[in-house]
């Protein structure tokens, strides 16, 4: 087959399902989320979003024991929600091959942190594989479903962003078909009571250490002798990095780093003058090459963000390349809710409560920052209604209105767990769930409240109000949050609730609206300059030299958010944008 | 195993980078790009994020071409081609190219929330700044219109972009016919036309 030009959330589906996987499961999450969509467009395999990483690798891990080939995809804080079944599937082992692909977020392009998944592998004892660009993501997805079986172990295959949304030249291969292998039941090995997980623990370490001698001898770990001067030791995408920045260098290309390959690191650090680890995020091979007694020299690379060909080149001595001075004044350009978010109209309200806001992960994260400056915390997902619940018994509000606000999919996530603990613990807190009935920030993914599936089969639409009042809250409601007054008459009614409460904000995500209605335009006479619709944060409003709104028609989606807020009548209906031939 | 390979190839790599403004279509741009040096039989590779960046921030896409490319990341001072989708954008990366780099730039400005909502004037002299160091403009959301769609500006750009790359037209228009919808190619083809020929006519000195 000719060369493709695949990403390496393509190359990992793809071979993934050249090792003949069955059924996989994940939870969207930058930069890991194309890895299952586009496996789910492969034929012979049953993918499947589950509401959390926790599920989704439970689900593999389930399939696994049943005998069919399994992959499980997240990103890096995902791993932490899965950490729980990972820890144990170790000693359990497999079934069929079961392999977890996590991504890393090195300078957090789309992160709440940054996590060097590497550690887990170690922490957790799980064998993993490093790809360093798209064919080798291929190869190593495709090669660590065997791993699994014959090490009776999962699997984890580390990413990064560059690795993830990077696209490389790849050559695609054939699928295996690879028959199911029986269910056994096997209490020593499936039930993990203290006694049978004594013994597992002890068989954890005879695989182990087969482990550790399958690294030996892994392909994917190589050696490029190049001169005995310097000695670089890398993994992942660094070493592109590497081969960029230090033509000269000895190189020894890590595949397997958890085992790591011991003795070929020795033979390589015996024949070099000086020894250097070139990595990205944590000292993780730094550690283990000291651990293991070597002498290593440290090249000062920061231990935070992404690396960059200059920045290593910077490491070993080289001048830094001729460059202009970055253009200064220019204004910072932070993303933004879109033009017509239904986000906006809640958020419009919390400010003009002066509510206290405990946050979430996903695009209303971006309401924290001005104008609307209506979000007053970001820790995990689901954090907010916890945090909210705590808040109030800290009683630090000084009686400012607390609530939480959460997406559709980050309630379905790990919301409902912080919502029953309110009911259950006597928690007076409003929740809002902005249900845009979509996962929006990773790009339009369906969860358990939208009626779809990843393979685009029909589910049932759990209705969230049910499922909140079947979780014991009796105040619940729901509004139109494209309708300013309505939503915030509802927030209010809410608060004042004297037990918990949900308000669930209901209306498709603006970028999921086919239709678009004629834009808006100011009238610059009945216009008085007041800036109550620039305080919306719209990216189609913005002030004219006068100070008075203007509306960029090319952006304006015709959402009527701010003919709500105008006072004197000034925005109106207006053409279509090349009718008139643009904005300026 | 160890593997020996031709070093030299790294200084024959072709460094282009998009810039813009989320949401204004630098990935399919970069992804077009990208599959026509790999058509081309070159080693290719492609940087983008994905993400919260997405929504309306500053994006950029890195596509590095040539007989062997290594990294998928660049430095300041090491783009062949800068083209921006945005003139605030194209100021911001500017550092990026090579003193002798080309940059094409849409002539268009998106103001970014600060200035939007008053906390931070517009800048000035930006286009200026831009002229001075051999900038060639495009009004791509104008061309677009004329091409029948105002949402193919990104293509106006590639079109633009393509004068300056060693790769025959008859190519760019095939990728790009495959990686649009069905029934956008017509409109994206005379897109892509307007781009290619108003950056001729725009003394794009290659």
């Amino acid at each position: 087959m000719a060369h493709s030009l695949l990403s390496g959330n393509e190359a990992i589906a793809r071979g993934a399902w050249e090792a003949g996987v069955s059924v996989a499961a994940a939870y969207p999450g930058t930069p890991s989320t194309e890895i299952l969509e586009n496996l789910a467009r492969m034929d012979g395999v049953r993918a499947e979003w589950a509401p959390n990483e926790k599920v989704a690798l439970e689900v593999g891990i389930g399939a696994s024991v049943g005998g069919a080939r399994s992959l499980v995809t997240m990103k890096h804080v995902g791993l932490n929600v899965a950490a729980d079944p990972l820890f144990t599937a170790v000693y359990t082992g497999v079934g069929a091959g079961l392999v977890l692909v996590v991504a890393d977020d090195p300078g957090m392009h789309s992160s709440q942190n940054e996590q060097d998944t590497r550690n887990y592998a170690a922490f957790a004892r799980v064998p993993m594989l490093e790809p360093t660009d798209s064919a080798e993501a291929l190869a190593m997805t495709k090669a660590a479903f065997g791993l699994s079986e014959e090490l009776d172990l999962p699997v984890l295959v580390r990413s990064t962003t560059r690795l993830s949304h990077g696209k490389t030249l790849v050559e695609p291969g054939e699928r295996v078909e690879v028959p199911g292998r029986p269910y056994a039941k096997l209490l020593g090995k499936y039930v993990m009571m203290p006694g049978m997980a004594r013994k597992r623990r002890i068989d954890l370490e005879q695989r182990l250490s087969r482990a550790r001698a399958l690294s030996e001898d892994s392909p994917f770990t190589f050696e490029e002798a190049r001169g005995s001067a310097i000695g670089v030791v890398t993994s992942g995408v660094a070493y592109q990095l590497v081969r960029e920045a230090l033509p000269e260098a000895s190189v020894l290309k890590i595949g397997m780093t958890y085992p790591l390959p011991e003795q070929r690191i020795r033979d390589f650090a015996a024949k070099v003058e000086r020894l250097v680890v070139v990595e990205e995020l944590d000292p993780y091979l730094m550690s283990n090459l000291l651990a293991m007694g070597l002498i290593v020299d440290d090249a000062g690379l920061a231990h935070i963000g992404e690396l960059t060909p200059g920045v290593v080149a910077a490491a070993f001595g080289a001048a830094a390349p001729e460059t202009r001075d970055p253009m200064e004044d220019l204004p910072a350009r932070p993303p933004m809710l879109c033009p017509g978010c239904p986000h906006r109209g809640v958020f419009a309200a919390l400010r003009a409560m002066d509510a206290v806001v405990m946050g979430d992960i996903g695009c209303y994260t971006l309401a924290a920052l001005p104008p609307l400056s209506a979000m007053d915390s970001c820790v995990c997902m689901g954090a907010s209604i916890g945090m909210a619940h705590g808040l109030g018994l800290s009683g630090g509000a000084e009686g400012r209105p607390v609530v939480a606000v959460l997406g559709d999919s980050t309630f379905a996530h790990s919301g409902l767990t912080g919502l029953l603990d309110v009911v259950y613990n006597g928690g007076v807190s409003t929740v809002i769930v902005l249900d845009n009935r979509i996962t929006a920030m990773t790009g339009h993914q369906d969860n358990p409240f939208t009626g779809r599936t990843l393979q685009g089969g029909s589910a049932p639409e759990i209705d969230i109000e049910a499922v909140c009042r079947a979780l014991g809250v009796a105040d619940v409601r729901t509004v139109d949050p494209n309708l300013l007054k309505p939503t915030r008459t509802a927030i209010e009614a809410a608060l004042v609730h004297p037990g918990p409460s949900v308000v669930i904000a209901k209306a498709p995500c603006a970028l999921l609206t086919k239709e678009r209605p004629d834009p808006f335009a100011v009238d610059e006479e009945a216009c008085t300059a007041c800036g109550e619709c620039i305080r919306l944060g719209c990216p189609a409003l913005s002030r004219d030299g006068t100070a008075r709104a203007v509306i960029d028609i090319t952006l304006c989606v015709g959402c009527r958010q701010c003919v709500q807020v105008c006072k004197y009548g000034a925005i109106q209906r207006t053409g279509a944008a090349c009718d008139i031939g643009g904005s300026r | 195993m160890t593997i020996t390979t031709d070093d030299a190839a790294v200084q024959a790599v072709t460094t282009v980078m998009l810039v813009g403004v989320g949401g204004q279509g630098t990935i399919l741009a970069s992804d077009v790009l990208a599959k026509v040096a790999a058509a081309a039989g070159l080693d290719v590779k492609l940087a983008e994020v994905h993400g919260m960046s997405q929504r309306g921030g500053s994006v950029d896409t890195v596509v590095r071409f040539g007989t062997q490319v290594f990294s998928p990341v660049v430095d300041p001072g090491s783009a062949d081609h800068l083209i921006a989708f945005e003139l605030t954008e194209a100021a911001r990366w500017l550092h990026f190219l090579k003193p002798s780099g080309r940059l094409v730039t849409n002539s268009r400005t998106i103001a970014p929330l600060p200035v939007l909502i008053g906390d931070c004037q517009p800048s000035t002299g930006i286009e200026a700044a831009l002229d001075y160091e051999g900038a060639v403009f495009i009004d791509a959301e104008e061309l677009a219109c004329e091409a029948g769609s105002s949402r193919s500006a990104n293509v106006v750009l590639l079109g633009a972009m393509s004068v300056g790359l060693p790769f025959p037209v008859e190519l760019w228009r095939e990728v790009l016919a495959g990686r649009v919808p069905p029934k956008s190619v017509e409109a994206n083809l005379a897109a892509f036309e307007l781009g290619r020929r108003a950056c001729e006519r725009g003394a794009c000195e290659l």
